[in-house]
């Protein structure tokens, strides 16, 4: 990481501390908003806000290892997770998994090469209702069918 | 395609409590004219219990929290509902924000919390914005604020904090130890949030639901609320339906239904178990839904899941299984290890690789987690496993699959 | 460290204050609970553990450890409580109420009994190729339940990979039972924060920042994660392979110092009682597995007295006459673990730090100059061994710059556990050992010395020396029986002034640095002493926004809890009482000795005369027995 990055990245977390405060009631606050921003929260990052909150950059590695949500490693430009608690799998989420499997050609929990996409297993989305059910980035699909899952990856820039 | 929509603006519900009528403010407005006592007395009356699944007596919760001496108090509503088949928060909080946040309201009022703080779901991250444009707009209409509706001295404010997907942050101190920033593992109990919670002063946390009740009890008194219901399982439930059904959604019913009249209701054929309570709940067979859902008989926190006679339920169970192991904290050893272990024992029986005397034995282990774990997660992740095993053994242990069907 | 209730810890694992009710029941603050149906009062708020432990009823526990806070998590304590519906932790539970308590019900010994058996399907390895067979939390409870055969299975290959990137510290994770007292300690105790809960669910261990090494991350190699460990999960590097190795070669010249805290515990690891030192019994012992000789570390430690004491002097000294810049207060450098920590946490004030090297190192410098000449033998055949209470100081005789002897100046650290290790290899039971002296040309050393193991001991040795240089008088006449009580005990944080009002002669020594006292006349000299690392972070601070510490001339930083006694590489396990009780050894041999104070150290002021000629602080002796210091910072690469 260059120095220049190091700063501006410096910059924009103490920017969200300014936002929520320094107590480490804001950890998660300020987590959010960097993985947002950047997909992943990165060493450098990590340490950014032990330093600003006061605590131990271990204790922010191990809350963001907690979380499934929040990832520590870089993933690809876009996040697919496939709801794979009962109701949607009684609806059919192997065959839309196994449709995006071979579309991406890669497996669940992987990256494509051109790092467009992750995908990935979440557990109950909350759609229950709709199943199957997936989300990409922030926005959810529902009612999938294999051919609409791939549509819609296919949409995703 | 894009599924959730964020309209509070168009009902198209309609149910006897939380879906009956209301206009955003108007029991804001009423309180203004009670005190304490009288909110507190309303609820009382009401027997309102928690909707979140364990069924605390909100009035003696709220009445504990109020009087908790503290310069700080706060409010939390718990919208971080992760139960699998559980999705009843998703529409109210799409649809019926103003009971939501008018109920926090209420409780910030009657407690004496000047904060509210709405714990949303990563899962339902789509719903940040709207509901964040949604407080402003209350904001401007002086139902959050300082003086709220003019009322000296009547000051609340809410905000809200995203969860990053964990089941267990729904325990209610897990909640509070992510709210602190710290890994969502639940504490110690005793003392209880109601004396020692976010940031170590009292902390009220709620269902959403709860709070949806609250609003309209408010309106309509805790006796109208009462006439729902049964006896010790008053007022209505909103039933989160999905699985083998033609309509799955949300449904408000009176406590007490039974499962035979809901499965009827949602057309669902050719039934052959139901989970109640999603997969911390319990599994039940055709030759019980003549039981009914209530407190007194089958609790729940709304999760219906419907399974016809093509399931597999060796596969439902290890569904659920996986889904504990992966969602446990893991701070405490019967839930980190035991559920494991449970759900090693269903790939036993999967494979045909297992003796009747070991699958006992597991049972018996989940007998011991439903009594040590540290929380309900690890207290209630063995009912699966055993309501399984035990309402469905014929299915189960004779599995067409090849292998040595039991030694 | 002792007010538990001030730690900045997760808020699930403090102690919390339980509001005393306004029942009338109540009133006098105690409570009455029936334990296995006998009626039993104790203070309000009192843990069903800590109301068991006081009516001698025994519950066991795996991740209770009294040093620590609370965490709840083993659930190995659970116990009935009548009217609730779950088993209760008793670790964990308050008592508030009259409850009827059962311990050792039919559902508790089951549940007691799954728990272990959960524990042991993860444990990875066998107990008869551990390190901690018959020293082992949960080999114990095994044994108490009963437990005979793997009731849920046994794990057949490991899941982690072992750390021993450290010199220190060495992480075995498959024997990890996820107690989290290595967390507290490190997190709480300690605050240095390398270890927490890594993931979550069956994924969860312990782990460090982005499961780095531990070489690689901010440890301070205290160690004190090892002490608290219950099982074999941490232990320290060992180097006893290399040291036998060494000391079956013919042709290599085995020393080995013994530090006083390993001979004031050592006596644990036979099965004895805290409490009693085994200096001469050691010297034997040490001389019959093969050590060619066998020195004591007072030597040097009365020799850092000189070095920075002197120090201490010259600074004072610039500042107060000369008015030049100088770093005050000084800080003390023998604790390896808390120079490490001070490099990372604060690194401005490593010019506070005195440049003295700690005890092992300056022996190492000098065994393999002064010795080696005196004795004629070429130093690279020379091998140096410290025993130490220490895991830290394998990281300290590893540090590059310390070769100032032109080899590494000492070879291997050696933990208390791990010398005790090697005499029972050899056969010797130490306790039945008859006595010996030190080798020659360093001798027996001085009771200031001696009490650098306990908490204070650095001050009060250096202090002994002050007074009676500075102002002629007999220490004694000042504290009776020179034991200078205001520097001594085991509260976190001590603080002591004392006023200097009459001077004397400048003693020949160190004449030529200064000329006279006069200008030490009417100064208070204020001294702190601080132990653990949370403490030391206290006092540093309060430096930091200049309180009162920040006008300290003298302060002693220990990393561990009760100093060396209580050091990383000391017996298993570890308790306040234990190290009360081994630094009682310490203070009752120190009592014991003819001499009580560095300067009065024969041997000392003879290496002044012969070898170090320029003096302490000479030329010389700041080539062999001072060092500098690395800013490390807290940023992980």
């Amino acid at each position: 990481m260059l120095a220049v990055e190091k700063n501006a990245l410096s910059e924009e977390i103490e920017s969200y501390v300014n936002k929520y405060g320094n107590d480490r009631s804001s950890l998660l606050m300020i987590l959010h908003e960097i993985q947002k921003k950047h997909r992943h929260i990165s060493e450098f990052a990590q340490q950014e806000v032990a330093r600003l909150l006061n605590i131990h950059p271990v204790e922010v590695y191990s809350v963001i290892s907690f979380f499934a949500f929040l990832n520590s490693n870089p993933k690809g430009r876009n996040l697919v997770r496939i709801c794979q608690t009962i109701s949607c799998d009684m609806k059919g989420k192997k065959q839309v998994v196994e449709a995006i499997e071979r579309e991406l050609g890669i497996k669940i929990g992987g990256t494509t090469k051109d790092n467009k996409f992750t995908v990935e297993y979440a557990n109950c989305l909350g759609l229950c209702d709709m199943g199957p059910a997936m989300a990409i980035n922030d926005r959810v699909y529902t009612n999938l069918t294999p051919e609409k899952a791939v549509e819609l990856l296919a949409k995703v820039k | 395609m894009e599924a959730i929509i964020f309209n509070p603006k168009e009902k198209r519900r309609s149910g006897p409590v939380i879906f009956s009528e209301y206009k955003r403010g108007d029991a804001i407005r009423k309180i203004l004219t009670m005190s304490r006592e009288d909110i507190l007395f309303e609820l009382k009356d009401s027997k309102l219990k928690g909707r979140g699944g364990a069924g605390f007596p909100t009035s003696t919760k709220w009445m504990l929290t109020a009087a908790a001496k503290s310069d700080k108090k706060f409010i939390v509503c718990n919208a971080d509902e992760g139960e699998p088949g559980t999705f009843k928060d998703r529409v109210l909080l799409s649809e019926y924000p103003e009971l939501v946040f008018d109920g926090m309201v209420i409780g910030g009022y009657t407690i004496g919390a000047q904060q509210g703080i709405l714990y949303l779901r990563g899962e339902y991250e789509y719903l940040l914005k709207p509901l964040e444009d949604y407080l402003e707009e209350m904001r401007k209409d002086n139902l959050l604020g300082n003086n709220i509706l003019g009322k000296e001295g009547f000051n609340f404010d809410i905000y809200i904090v995203l969860g990053s997907g964990a089941y267990v942050c729904g325990e209610e101190t897990a909640l509070i130890e992510s709210l602190e920033g710290h890994r969502g593992e639940p504490r110690n109990r005793p003392p209880y949030p109601i004396n020692t919670g976010y940031l170590g002063k009292p902390t009220c946390v709620n269902n959403v639901e709860t709070l949806c009740a609250v609003t309209h009890i408010v309106m309509k008194g805790g006796s109208w609320f009462a006439k729902f219901g049964t006896d010790k399982s008053t007022g209505s439930k909103l039933f989160s339906v999905s699985g083998d059904c033609e309509k799955p959604g949300v449904y408000e019913l009176p406590w007490g239904t039974k499962v035979s009249e809901l499965l009827e209701l949602v057309g669902a054929k050719n039934t052959k178990a139901v989970q109640i309570g999603g997969a911390s709940g319990i599994c039940i067979p055709k030759s019980q839904f003549d039981r009914t859902i209530a407190y007194e008989d089958i609790p729940t926190g709304g999760s219906i899941i419907i399974f016809n006679e093509s399931r597999d339920m060796l596969h439902v169970l290890k569904n659920f299984m996986e889904f504990f192991v992966e969602e446990s904290c893991g701070q405490c050893t019967p839930c980190r290890i035991g559920n494991y272990k449970l759900l090693e024992g269903v790939e036993m029986i999967e494979r045909g690789e297992y003796t009747f005397s070991y699958i006992n034995k597991l049972k018996d282990l989940g007998r011991t987690m439903q009594v040590t774990s540290k929380c309900g997660l690890g207290q209630s992740s063995p009912n699966p496993f055993i309501s399984i095993l035990e309402n469905f053994r014929d299915e189960i242990f004779n599995r067409p699959n090849g292998g040595r069907n039991g030694r | 460290m002792e007010d538990k209730t001030t730690m900045r810890a997760p808020v699930s694992q403090k102690p919390h204050i339980i509001p005393k009710p306004e029942h009338p029941e109540y009133i006098g603050g105690s409570i009455t609970v029936e334990i296995n149906e006998k009626k039993i009062t104790v203070p309000f708020g009192t843990t069903i553990l800590e109301a068991c432990r006081q009516n001698q009823i025994h519950i066991p526990t795996l991740c209770y450890h009294e040093d620590l806070c609370i965490a709840g998590v083993c659930r190995v304590c659970v116990v009935e409580v009548e009217g609730m519906r779950t088993l209760q932790a008793s670790c964990a539970f308050p008592i508030t109420a009259p409850i009827k308590i059962k311990t050792a019900s039919p559902a508790v010994r089951k549940a007691r009994k799954h728990i272990l058996d959960l524990i042991l399907s993860e444990h990875y390895g066998e107990c008869y190729s551990c390190f901690r067979n018959n020293n082992c939390e949960l080999q114990t409870l095994a044994k108490e339940y009963g437990v005979d055969h793997y009731n849920f299975g046994h794990i057949k290959s490991p899941r982690y990979e072992v750390d021993n990137s450290s010199y220190s510290v060495v992480r075995d994770m498959d024997k990890c039972v996820l107690c989290k007292r290595c967390v507290r300690t490190c997190i709480d105790l300690q605050e240095v924060g390398v270890l927490e809960a890594i993931n979550r669910g069956h994924e969860t261990h312990i782990g460090t920042f982005f499961d780095k090494p531990l070489a690689e991350v901010i440890c301070i190699n205290c160690g004190q994660c090892i002490n608290r460990c219950p099982t074999a999960a941490l232990r320290a590097n060992d180097p006893r392979d290399e040291i036998w190795a060494a000391i079956d070669d013919p042709t290599k010249h085995v020393v080995i110092q013994t530090a006083p805290s390993p001979r004031a515990a050592i006596g644990e690891e036979f099965g004895l009682e805290p409490g009693k030192s085994f200096t001469g019994e050691l010297n034997t012992a040490l001389r019959r597995i093969g050590f060619d000789k066998v020195f004591d570390t007072n030597f040097t430690a009365d020799l850092t007295i000189f070095e920075e004491g002197t120090e201490l002097i010259l600074r004072l000294y610039k500042a107060l006459v000369k008015k030049e810049p100088v770093a005050l207060p000084q800080f003390t450098s023998c604790s390896p673990g808390w120079v490490k920590y001070l490099e990372h946490f604060y690194p401005d004030y490593i010019d506070n730090l005195s440049t003295a090297k700690s005890p092992q190192q300056m022996f190492g410098a000098l065994i393999k100059t002064y010795y080696a000449k005196k004795m004629n033998i070429d130093p690279a055949n020379i091998v140096s061994v410290a025993v130490m209470p220490c895991s830290a100081k394998k990281f300290e005789c590893n540090r590059p710059e310390m070769n100032s002897s032109g080899y590494k100046d000492v070879d291997y650290g050696l933990t208390t556990r791990e010398l005790a290790q090697m005499l029972k290899e050899s056969g010797i039971y130490l306790p039945e050992m008859p006595k010996s002296d030190f080798d020659d040309p360093f001798g027996d050393a001085s009771g200031a010395g001696l009490i650098f193991g306990a908490t204070g001991g650095v001050m009060e040795a250096a202090l002994r020396t002050i007074i009676e240089f500075v102002t002629g008088k007999k220490v004694e006449d000042v504290f009776a029986n020179a034991e200078i009580i205001p520097v001594r005990g085991f509260e976190g944080i001590r603080y002591a002034e004392l006023p200097i009002t009459e001077v004397g002669e400048v003693p020949e020594l160190i004449k030529h640095l200064v000329p006279d006292w006069n200008w030490l006349k009417g100064v208070t000299l204020k001294v702190a002493v601080a132990h653990g690392t949370a403490n030391a972070k206290k006092v540093m601070e309060d430096i930091k926004a200049g309180g009162r510490f920040s006008q300290c001339h003298f302060i002693e930083f220990m990393a561990c809890p009760g100093g060396c006694i209580g050091g990383g590489g000391q017996p298993i396990p570890t308790s306040p009482e234990i190290r009360k009780m081994r630094a009682k050894a310490i203070y009752d041999e120190d009592n014991s000795l003819p001499i009580r104070k560095s300067h009065e150290n024969r041997h000392v002021t003879d290496i002044y005369k012969e070898f170090l000629t320029d003096g302490p602080c000479g030329h010389l002796s700041h080539k062999l027995l001072h060092t500098h210091y690395v800013k490390r910072g807290k940023y992980i690469a």
